[in-house]
């Protein structure tokens, strides 16, 4: 009854995604997926993060869960874009630039010598369920002090080895002290599955936002979409609310 | 029969139909949001009391298309409805109409009961000499509680880690997105009796819609001359 494995989950994705593409083909205007952030849904969407604006506070984090709520093993879906199980490129490196004063490129050693966070939080999907894992990785605040990310950079861009797969954040959310750059999970290096060799992972955010086989982090000074969102899936996402760009 | 019809306050017919609306189109769209995820309870630890696992909606009872779309539907209209009902609220309460409508006393039940038994053996029960009867009262209050609460499960949902303290009142996440299913349920059962019952009594139709509301309903006082007119029939 579960569909917890890695290829039920990742045909929902493509059966979601196909539904989606059905009724572009229908014309309707509500689904309209070469603009899906226009028209009265492009309103509203904005006066959701209006709303949001109106809850946030940098300082609030997401609950702990206590080890009972970790999911069984096997249980945390796994979800990727591209065909096969995205393995990372030979000489793997982490690369920060952009906006920032001293770009940088970390191997999977260096990340693992910066200061470590721990934080075992729910997790929730935007098709509804939600699961719980410990993570384990460096905070992105950090790495963005380490490489002097321009204040002016009010968005920041993650982007992948799986497929094209990407996404881009408000400033704020990036900075918040539960978003991380995570290579290892429930207390294990990261397995491919899970976004080996580092992930972003945040709690502040649907987990579409949380882009895995991270290759790359820019700091922008505006929004760029992603893989999701240009599909038609809010921009902003939060599951605590922040700042829009 | 319109002009023997004392009919509801403009401000009522209109959030009536209009919340009436938006309900419907949340629930379509909660339907379509549902088929992504079919269940209840957390990833591999789905609650064993749910008899409906994998259950999805027929595809006309849905609208958006797809996820994305279906929550653009949603959250767009959360809001009006948001207003809808605290106009509608604000206004029970300062026209003290509320009296008329919650369900309270002993007398309710004992005229619920006695409403029941009669529709039961297929009479058609006399018209209640205050406005609603028993039963009416019972309806009308559980599901304007059940509104409430969908739409608070609803915010608890949709910010699960800023308004926890609203999840809280729901075991948390995955017991908000619970309560908001079978809410949803129960209302839908809600609306199929409610359709049955004015289709009994399509006076109630009239006074919802065309019908002009002469008296101005401050207390109950104001509904004795609708009494008269009803034993005049």
């Amino acid at each position: 009854m579960r569909n917890n494995d890695r290829q039920g989950g990742d045909r929902l994705h493509r059966r979601t995604l196909l539904m989606g593409l059905g009724s572009v083909a229908l014309g309707s205007s509500a689904c309209d997926r070469k603009h899906p952030h226009d028209g009265v849904f492009g309103i509203t969407e904005r006066l959701n993060q209006s709303v949001q604006r109106g809850l946030f506070s940098p300082g609030r984090v997401a609950r702990e869960e206590p080890v009972e709520a970790v999911s069984p093993k096997g249980a945390f879906p796994s979800y990727f874009h591209a065909d096969e199980l995205p393995i990372a490129p030979e000489g793997w490196v982490l690369r920060i630039g952009g906006m920032v004063k001293r770009p940088l490129e970390l191997t999977l050693d260096d990340l693992m010598k910066l200061t470590r966070t721990d934080m075992r939080v729910r997790h929730y999907c935007v098709e509804g369920w939600s699961a719980v894992a410990s993570w384990h990785g460096v905070k992105l605040r950090d790495l963005a002090q380490l490489v002097g990310a321009d204040e002016n950079a009010k968005c920041v861009e993650f982007r992948s080895f799986d497929d094209g797969y990407y996404s881009s954040w408000d400033r704020e959310s990036a900075d918040h002290p539960q978003t991380l750059v995570a290579y290892a999970m429930n207390g294990e290096r990261l397995t491919a599955e899970h976004g080996a060799p580092a992930r972003l992972y945040g709690s502040v955010k649907l987990g579409y936002k949380g882009v895995k086989y991270l290759l790359e982090i820019l700091y922008t000074p505006e929004p760029s979409g992603g893989f999701w969102e240009n599909l038609g899936y809010e921009w902003y996402a939060g599951v605590l609310p922040s700042l829009r760009c | 029969m319109l002009s023997e019809v004392e009919g509801q306050p403009s401000i009522i017919k209109v959030t009536h139909w209009f919340g009436a609306a938006m309900l419907v189109g949340l629930a379509l769209s909660g339907l379509q949001i549902d088929v992504a995820y079919p269940h209840l309870g957390p990833r591999g630890q789905t609650y064993w009391w749910w008899p409906q696992h994998g259950w999805i909606a027929p595809e006309n009872l849905r609208i958006g298309g797809w996820l994305g779309g279906a929550r653009a539907w949603h959250f767009a209209l959360m809001w009006p409805l948001c207003v809808c009902g605290l106009v509608y609220f604000v206004y029970l309460s300062r026209s003290g109409r509320w009296r008329r409508l919650v369900f309270i006393s002993r007398d309710d039940v004992v005229d619920a009961v006695s409403t029941l038994k009669t529709y039961v053996s297929f009479k058609t029960p006399p018209h209640a000499p205050h406005g609603y009867n028993g039963l009416q009262k019972a309806a009308y209050s559980t599901a304007l509680f059940m509104i409430i609460v969908e739409v608070l499960s609803g915010l608890a949902m949709w910010k699960p880690v800023q308004l926890w303290w609203i999840a809280m009142l729901f075991g948390g996440y995955e017991g908000a997105r619970a309560v908001h299913l079978i809410l949803l349920l129960l209302l839908t059962s809600f609306v199929v009796a409610h359709v049955l019952m004015v289709s009994i009594h399509p006076k109630s139709l009239l006074a919802m819609t065309v019908a002009l509301n002469k008296s101005r309903p401050i207390s109950t006082k104001n509904t004795q001359p609708i009494t008269e007119q009803n034993h005049a029939e």
